[in-house]
């Protein structure tokens, strides 16, 4: 199916005959690969950047400075400015990827407007708004590229490899990870995506394509001034992705496409329509894409899409990724959480709470409302960062690592209100469970080298569905589960994940009698197999039935720690729950 | 350099600095209710003097036309007994401008009420009806709605630059207009009328509360797409005032409103989108700064200004914590 982008080879044969199509055929290939930029930011990573243009002006006028000016090979060009847009973005990103979402988009606006601006003015260097002139043509095994034919069989092939390298990136670990951040990023990063870390790969990435755009698009005219990287420029692109829609690759390309005609047939009927000549399609423009945000927020792909036939997804043949056995005695300390407090404002949350986890035990943690149950959960998965107090996960301090951290060492968690991610599948859901498993980085999967240990990623998601009963529905969108399925998804997600320490946040809640039955099942044969079980739930009964001992907090303080008998005839508990007076 | 070009920095730095830092305080309000970011704010200012200008010469300005048209989407939204607001306001500002036509003074009001009508009719016909949408869906519609604006500023008053009559004319003493000396004023009035109105009128509180959290405010009977009205009312209040100040010192072109705007961005993000005094005194900061700069490298000046970014980006880098719930 993917190879039939090879197809968009056959159009310079086509449009032989018709010089200026296939003008605009470089041209769509230009902007093709440049909106692909921005499927990778706003499409995968959820970012945007108001700067592409300017990182095709990097990729332009390294190559128009060492070709025409120092009479260097077009090749050394390309990889000067691959570096520059590389450079740009790993400052541009280095500095916001850790802020909150909108500060990167706003930065790259006053780049974009800065570079621009030194572009134009830097007369010396640049030549100013007149621009380089006379680059030399690109030559491939001897033959040159200096016709409009040749070139655009050049720009496409290169678009058809990069179409192909980011669908490897959105079947990958990495693609399903970045789409995780985007949706949800405390969830991501409790199965070990880094986010900050990811960000910024995924801004580079982005920026190197504009860059390649950009040295394309420096050698195809031959010429470069500051125009094309303009802010306007910029937009221009975002309009096309986000026209197409953005989410989907045929939807940017579909875009780009759209757009290039567009953009031409604006430029000789506007100022036709106004009497005067100028920049006016920006108009248009900005228009068509409130227009767009408006009427279809995801743009026009998804709506020619639902009208294709749906493809049920096939599961390749592999061996899922080992079980990983308890790795010690059982009744060993797993978990020691010490002293540990947390004050939110004048609140204290949790208050000296201390306990142990010992292998293989299901260790319940009570309270009323309020008692500070999820707090402590927080502070031990790294949500959040304790004010006082220590924890050790197998003997190692933890305290205040951030989630992606203490996952790694063997830790997972499933949240209060399921953090899913619904336009995933229930098999692309279970298979985040992995990303701390699996090694592929983002050079191996934009070569397609990261199948193999991906067809092991899914067949491990598989193996957890099957384990919760939930593989009959494996390639439906989560989205469309009931509650208790998709609280049974969360714990197949935690299962592929290979983690040995399984922390449940209300696992039982929305749960019919039934299911809670099956659920209580399921966790009585996971610490059977050596599994340790941390869960916090308001549900007596299931509790009671379930745990080895129970810890009950109230008002952040630990109250009482016990066998479930126990805990049961101990006042203070009896206190807390139903109000009695303590004798 | 010498005291008296150290003078010269320092006013014109001022009197730039004060708009930057009314603009920041305008965008961060605007963020803070509806999380939008105000990038069209320098378009809306624009609007202003150049309105001005071609009433002045008897010309009815492109402007009327775009708020009307708004107006009518934003009417056709509102439905039933909802729809009268924007088609008075629409009707009251064809009848302003008619007036204005005859009536010179009238003129100042109507630009700065046109400029407040289409801020409004941008919010409710752009924003509000992406009001579950993300931050970045929400920046996208702003910066879109940047460009078409500014392309819109073309279509209408072409590409000339203009220089408005300033209310007062000469010099208080070299360097320091009499004009210059209204803007500060000015600057200063709105601050504290801002201060007084959140501080001490119930709105204002009502308007911050929504601010700080929309679920609550909606509670506690305050309509968030009000709260967003009055946002944007108060925003675009700002601008064109600010634009009907500056015009004359500056000169007013379609151009004119996005440096201008990005520098109250500049601003805005120095203060970390949250703070209105870090925000203000960041504008100063942009002001003098970009002054003292055009003094040392002038065809630089507006790329340099973007440096300061870079420190206030890694300050706030370094207190964020890894992962954001």
């Amino acid at each position: 199916m993917r190879h039939l982008w090879f197809l968009l080879l056959v159009l310079p044969f086509l449009l032989l005959p018709f010089p200026f199509y296939l003008t605009l055929l470089n041209f769509f290939a230009l902007s093709a690969l440049v909106a692909l930029s921005l499927y990778v930011l706003t499409g995968l990573a959820g970012m945007t950047s108001f700067a592409q243009a300017a990182f095709m002006g990097m990729g332009a006028y390294a190559t128009a400075l060492l070709t025409a000016k120092a009479g260097l090979s077009p090749w050394l060009g390309l990889l000067v400015g691959l570096l520059l847009s590389l450079l740009l973005a790993l400052v541009l990103g280095g500095l916001t990827v850790r802020l909150k979402g909108h500060f990167l988009p706003l930065s790259t606006i006053a780049w974009q407007v800065a570079l621009y601006i030194l572009a134009g003015n830097l007369v010396n260097l640049t030549g100013g708004h007149t621009g380089i002139t006379d680059l030399p043509a690109l030559h491939l095994f001897g033959l040159p590229l200096d016709t409009g034919f040749r070139y655009a069989l050049f720009s496409l092939f290169l678009l058809v490899l990069c179409l192909l390298a980011l669908d490897n990136l959105r079947a990958s670990r990495l693609g399903r990870a970045l789409l995780a951040l985007r949706g949800d990023a405390l969830a991501a990063a409790s199965f070990g995506v880094e986010p900050a870390r990811l960000r910024l790969q995924a801004f580079l990435l982005a920026g190197a394509m504009a860059g390649l755009a950009g040295f394309l698009y420096a050698h195809f005219l031959r010429f470069v001034n500051p125009t094309p990287f303009s802010l306007e420029a910029s937009i221009k692109y975002l309009v096309m992705a986000v026209a197409g829609g953005v989410g989907t690759i045929p939807g940017v390309v579909l875009g780009a496409a759209f757009f290039t005609g567009l953009e031409d047939w604006l430029k000789d009927l506007l100022p036709l329509l106004l009497g005067r000549e100028g920049n006016y399609e920006v108009i248009a423009y900005g228009l068509l894409l409130a227009l767009i945000l408006l009427l279809a927020p995801k743009g026009l792909w998804p709506l020619l899409a639902a009208r294709l036939p749906r493809r049920e997804g096939r599961l390749l043949e592999a061996e899922p990724l080992p079980l990983t056995p308890p790795q010690g005695a059982r009744g060993e300390v797993v978990l020691r959480v010490e002293n540990l407090k947390k004050a939110f404002g004048g609140l204290l949350a949790v208050n000296g709470v201390s306990f142990a986890l010992r292998r293989g035990e299901i260790l319940a943690l009570i309270g009323p409302n309020g008692a500070g149950k999820s707090t402590t959960f927080n502070l031990i998965t790294g949500a959040l960062a304790p004010d006082g107090g220590q924890v050790f996960l197998f003997g190692r301090e933890v305290t205040g690592l951030p989630p992606y951290r203490i996952h790694r060492l063997g830790l997972g968690r499933t949240f209060q209100h399921p953090h899913l991610f619904p336009e995933l599948s229930v098999l692309e859901n279970a298979a985040l469970g992995t990303h701390a498993r699996t090694r592929s980085g983002f050079l191996p999967v934009l070569l397609g080298l990261h199948r193999k240990e991906e067809a092991r990623a899914l067949a491990t998601a598989h193996r957890a569905l099957k384990r919760v009963g939930l593989e009959s529905l494996a390639w439906e969108r989560a989205e469309r589960l009931s509650v208790g399925q998709q609280r049974l998804l969360e714990i197949a997600r935690l299962l592929a994940s290979g983690a040995e320490v399984l922390l449940l946040d209300e696992p039982g809640a929305g749960l019919r009698a039934g299911e809670k039955r099956e659920l209580a099942h399921l966790l009585r044969a996971l610490a059977q197999e050596g599994y340790t079980l941390l869960l916090v739930d308001h549900d007596m009964d299931l509790v009671m039935g379930l745990a080895d001992r129970v810890v009950v907090m109230n008002y952040g303080e630990k109250i009482a720690e016990g066998t479930p008998a126990e805990v049961q005839k101990n006042p203070l508990v009896r206190a807390a729950y139903l109000g009695e007076e303590v004798a | 350099m010498d005291a008296t070009i150290l003078g010269f920095l320092l006013l014109d730095g001022l009197q730039n600095g004060v708009i930057y830092g009314l603009l920041a305080i305008a965008m961060v309000l605007v963020f803070a209710v509806t999380r939008v970011i105000l990038v069209p704010i320098g378009e809306l200012l624009m609007f202003a003097p150049l309105s001005l200008v071609w009433l002045l010469e008897g010309k009815v300005p492109g402007t009327l036309w775009l708020a009307l048209a708004l107006g009518l989407v934003w009417a056709g939204l509102a439905r039933g007994r909802g729809a009268w607001g924007p088609l008075l306001g629409a009707l009251g500002l064809s009848a302003l401008f008619f007036l204005a036509l005859f009536l010179k003074p009238l003129a100042y009001v109507a630009a700065v009420l046109l400029v407040v009508y289409l801020g409004v009719a941008t919010y409710r016909v752009f924003f509000q009806p992406l009001r579950e949408a993300t931050v970045l869906s929400l920046l996208i519609m702003a910066v879109g709605l940047h460009v078409a604006y500014q392309g819109l500023g073309l279509v209408f008053f072409g590409p000339e630059q203009f220089r408005p009559e300033p209310l007062l004319k000469g010099e208080v003493v070299v360097g320091l207009s009499w004009q210059g000396v209204l803007v500060l004023l000015f600057a200063l009035l709105s601050v504290l009328a801002l201060y007084g109105f959140f501080r001490f009128s119930l709105y204002g509180k009502a308007l911050l509360a929504a601010a700080e959290s929309r679920l609550g405010a909606r509670l506690t009977g305050i309509s968030p797409e009000e709260a967003g009205m009055v946002a944007f009312g108060i925003a675009s209040l700002l601008a064109g005032l600010s634009g009907l100040l500056l015009a004359p010192l500056i000169n007013a072109a379609y151009f004119m409103g996005f440096m201008l705007g990005l520098k109250g961005f500049v601003a805005a993000i120095l203060g970390g989108l949250a703070s209105y005094p870090v925000a203000f005194l960041g504008a100063l900061l942009v002001g003098f700064f970009e002054s003292f700069t055009s003094f040392f490298a002038s065809a630089y000046k507006e790329a340099l200004v973007f440096l300061l970014l870079v420190p206030a980006l890694f300050y706030q880098s370094l207190r964020a914590r890894a992962v954001e719930e």
